[in-house]
């Protein structure tokens, strides 16, 4: 097997995580932890049952509209005073999002947590253009202090320790004192925001959900810096993914108990922000302006496939990823890309293409942990499968995924049709598997069974096949 | 599991045998076991020895058209309207769900429907079939179990398996701490991106350790070939066996 | 630029009768029973769930909250006590105010010529205008007459809500008080605790940037 680029990175990267006991020690316990408060809130599987078919009934009707539903929302918000931007790219958004600072004089911004942010570099942008973006969610400013990017959608700083974090603090915050006390943490880092939230010129967010129906932004947090970057700031910019939209108000209920539930095992998170309006001229707070910028990004095209349509159910609770046993050792730094784990295995080669991110769908086991748990039943083995195919089919492809074929190459292809051959054509079995059961404690270790015998003994090869023990036993053969 | 239901299907007098191919190839033992668990209830088994792969291999590696081929290749050498009995849930999985999956756009997808729909898995077959009833005549042993993800998710045939051992009277069941998560086999995937799988089996492994069982039993030898093969690695004795053999030794 | 993304955007979204094999079907959502519990269990599941998120919960008349509340302002030193003049409660929380209590700093003028008071202030005293038995939370509207910052900025957040109108959901909520009817808020808010953060090896620990301590009086 020739090895595709993007195949040697996750390699390497995976062989590095792997590697690193602290990293899987620090990840294992904080996802066995969630999983089990996630287990424990919807401790009755039925009802459970009863409201992610809800969530999942919600969610495709929402993308079964969507395009009308874009432009009812678009209505509403200007209505509204809230000032809606479109944007294709990322590049695009974030030329936006310049030319609302410039004009605002912003060069000191609060961010809250934005994974469409990341999707963006915003921030790198940003600096380059002079401006400071700070993030202000906990686990983001401890990682914008390393210099990282999220690990994890929600819990973007899960990767590391606290002894990691104390030493972290200690070397970057100005008087910072050492300690490994987690309220002490929180403390300090309070005190360093708080500040920051006075002066700062400007607020970013992300949007949880988007109702069309009465043009209201919704931001899911539990810190009160989600409040503070959409409230304290004169301007506020809020980015979303075009697959945001809900249709209705009433949509928001089930999906909001889905997301907290599935993220964190939470009833509700602190707070739930729901964002109409800029401030009203009788109003005393608040900004003065409120924009809103949808991102395309690559979403409209998987938009036109009804197979790969799905991948826009998310609602981006992250539960993919807390039961994934694959992101569970690896974390989210490994895959290479901002959206880690189950949904980024099926997100990430749709948007930027098989060739860049391809054998993040061959990430999985198929083992249906993630299908299990989301939350709007997304069919992420079906999709995975598809992300596979894809990869191999040459020529038109039958979903037109970016990078198709990329991954195709002859001695693959052949290898299958053998495959196929022999599993189709009993006589060449029958000799096959008496070779394999002559032969097999003396293959010679290459290829896969190279890869296999690294960490395990070679397969048993019998010396009989059952074929053959069935027929000596005199078992019809139905002829 | 134990209750008093109706059975699924009336008891039919014979039964296809899907082998599988890594039980035909490494573990024919196992299949022959469970061939006799379904005599010695007086159904009469029948094996074509024309039968191979369910498919899943191609399946799942980006493969579609050749694991049609395959598939169909099934459909003709179970022709007949019997049940048919496979001892994996995977295979089981791939016959019963994943075939109408493959074939959703195929113009004989009301064949394969009717095919996949005569699919039973060994401990499903036994328990909510035949109900059968068993009698442990071993010594007293502790195991413990681990689930194949498409026994427990696609399957969800689980419940039946351990039903039967719960059966055996001196056969103590200890349950592994995760028990729900994969061994990292993943066909395919094991030898894609063998690290991984390799970290997961070594975890998997550590567990069963943990507690302390003197064999660990499954419905899938593909899980098997992976487990057992880092048992013998790390050169830890705890033999890993398909449930089929493990029940047949102790009932005879 | 942006009129053409919009445009190419929505022509892409649109151009597609779906390619890929199927329909994209829309399954029906299931009929969920919502809860139906008698006021009192309303506040006393309320109660419990505010609790459970460290939020301090008094249950009192409406004729005796506010002596209740000077008590307990009493027994702490604060710099001062944020409200609206305009809330609801306004005239008569400063009719009952009294010298040797945290001074009353009403919320007047735009955040812009108080910045610095406002994120000095000890405490701040709002309204609910309802809350979810289900998940435990508190409804606030912020306005005029109460800003969204009195919730926001001080370290003590005290929020005075009527047992009538606690709800069993927050759907409920929603279509009790006919919030499609009125013309929502420019920033509705759900609250169900001081606030919080488990960023750092998932403990949870409360009081991060919002408020670290929530006071709930529910009037019955």
């Amino acid at each position: 097997m020739t090895k595709t680029a993007d195949a040697v990175i996750f390699e390497r990267n995976a062989a590095k995580a792997l590697d690193d006991g602290q990293l899987r020690r620090n990840l294992r316990s904080a996802m066995t932890t969630l999983s089990q408060r996630r287990r424990t809130l919807f401790a009755d599987t039925e009802a459970f049952e009863q409201l992610r078919a809800q969530g999942e009934s919600i969610r495709r009707r929402a993308l079964s509209q969507l395009p009308a539903l874009l432009e009812q929302l678009e209505g509403r918000c200007t209505a509204n005073g809230i000032q809606v931007h479109w944007a294709e790219t990322a590049a695009e958004a974030n030329a936006i999002c310049l030319d609302i600072l410039r004009r605002h004089n912003a060069r000191r911004v609060i961010k809250g947590k934005s994974m469409v942010s990341e999707e963006m570099h915003l921030n790198h942008f940003l600096e380059e253009q002079g401006i400071e973006a700070l993030e202000t969610d906990l686990g983001e400013y401890i990682i914008q202090l390393d210099g990282e990017t999220p690990s994890h959608i929600i819990v973007p700083a899960i990767h590391k320790n606290k002894d990691q974090i104390a030493r972290l603090f200690h070397e970057r915050i100005p008087d910072a004192p050492y300690t490994e006390v987690v309220e002490e943490l929180n403390a300090i880092a309070r005190q360093e925001l708080r500040e920051k939230f006075r002066a700062g010129e400007a607020g970013i967010s992300g949007v949880n959900f988007a109702v069309a129906e009465t043009g209201t932004l919704c931001l899911v947090e539990n810190e009160g810096n989600g409040r503070m970057c959409t409230t304290a700031p004169p301007v506020h910019i809020a980015l979303m993914g075009l697959e945001k939209v809900v249709e209705k108000l009433r949509d928001v209920p089930p999906l909001l108990r889905l997301l907290t539930g599935s993220a964190t095992g939470q009833p509700i998170t602190t707070y739930f922000n729901m964002i109409t309006s800029p401030r009203r001229l009788d109003e005393l707070d608040g900004p003065q302006e409120v924009h809103l910028v949808i991102l395309d990004n690559g979403r409209s095209s998987i938009y036109g496939d009804a197979e790969r349509r799905a991948t826009l159910q998310c609602i981006r609770c992250g539960a993919c990823l807390n039961h994934c046993p694959i992101y569970t050792r690896l974390g989210g730094h490994a895959y290479g890309h901002v959206y880690p784990g189950p949904i980024g295995s099926i997100l990430t080669p749709q948007l930027e293409g098989l060739d860049e991110a391809g054998v993040m769908a061959s990430a999985s086991t198929f083992c249906g942990a993630c299908e299990e748990v989301c939350p709007v039943k997304i069919p992420f083995t079906e999709i995975l499968r598809m992300l596979r195919n894809e990869a191999y089919a040459q020529g038109e492809s039958e979903h037109d995924v970016k990078g198709h074929g990329y991954r195709y190459t002859t001695v693959e292809g052949l290898s299958w049709k053998s495959w196929a051959l022999y599993n189709t054509r009993p006589g060449l079995a029958r000799i096959g598997s008496q070779i394999l059961g002559k032969l097999g404690q003396h293959l010679p270790m290459i290829g896969p069974l190279k890869e296999w015998t690294r960490t395990r003994t070679p397969p048993p090869f019998a010396p009989k096949s059952l074929h053959q023990l069935a027929q000596e036993r005199g078992l019809d053969n139905d002829r | 599991m134990t209750d008093a239901s109706p059975p699924l299907i009336p008891r039919p007098s014979k039964v296809y045998y899907f082998g599988t191919c890594v039980i035909d190839a490494c573990f024919p033992q196992a299949g022959l076991a469970g061939i006799e668990l379904l005599q010695r209830e007086g159904i009469q088994v029948i094996f074509p020895q024309a039968q191979s792969c369910c498919g899943q291999p191609a399946y799942n590696s980006g493969f579609p058209d050749e694991a049609r081929r395959v598939a169909r290749h099934q459909l003709k050498a179970f022709a007949k309207d019997y049940p048919i009995v496979v001892p994996s849930g995977s295979c089981a999985g791939m016959l019963k769900h994943q075939y109408p999956h493959l074939f959703a756009h195929e113009p004989d997808i009301e064949e394969v429907c009717r095919f996949s729909s005569r699919i039973y898995e060994l401990s499903e077959f036994m328990v909510k079939v035949l109900q059968v009833r068993l009698e442990d005549r071993g010594e007293p042993v502790k195991v413990t179990w681990h689930s194949s993800c498409h026994a427990l998710r696609e399957m969800a045939i689980v419940p039946y398996a351990k039903t039967l051992l719960r059966q055996l009277e001196r056969v103590e069941l200890v349950e592994l701490q995760n028990e729900q998560e994969c061994c990292g086999f993943g066909g395919t995937f094991s030898v894609k991106q063998p690290a991984i799988s390799a970290a997961m089996a070594h975890d998997k492994v550590n567990d069963i350790m943990q507690t302390g069982a003197a064999r660990v039993l499954s419905t899938d030898c593909g899980c098997l070939l992976n487990i057992a093969g880092t048992l013998g690695y790390r050169q830890l004795n705890v033999p890993a066996q398909h449930f089929a053999e493990f029940i047949l030794e102790r009932t005879q | 630029m942006t009129a053409n993304a919009r445009a190419n955007i929505l022509s892409r979204l649109r151009a597609t009768t779906i390619q890929g094999q199927g329909p994209f079907i829309v399954p029906d959502a299931p009929i969920i029973a919502g809860l139906e519990l008698s006021l009192e269990e309303r506040i006393g599941r309320l109660q419990r769930m505010l609790e459970t998120m460290h939020a301090e919960v008094r249950v009192v008349s409406a004729g005796g909250w506010l002596e209740e509340l000077k008590a307990m302002l009493r027994a702490r030193t604060l710099n001062g006590l944020l409200y609206g003049p305009a809330a609801p409660f306004g005239p008569a929380l400063e009719g009952a105010w009294e010298e040797d209590l945290p001074p009353l700093v009403p919320y007047i003028e735009p955040v812009e010529q108080c910045r610095e008071r406002l994120f000095n202030i000890d405490a701040g005293i709002t309204s609910a205008r309802g809350a979810i038995a289900e998940t435990g939370a508190l409804i606030l509207w912020p306005s005029a007459a109460e800003p969204r910052l009195i919730s926001l900025t001080p370290g003590l957040h005290i929020a005075v809500l009527d047992a009538g109108m606690i709800f069993n959901t927050f759907a409920e909520a929603i279509d009790q008080q006919h919030w499609l009817r009125h013309r929502m808020p420019a920033n509705a808010l759900l609250i169900s605790g001081p606030s919080k953060t488990a960023d750092i090896e998932l403990t949870l620990t409360f009081g991060v940037h919002g408020p670290k301590e929530l006071v709930v009086f529910i009037l019955s």
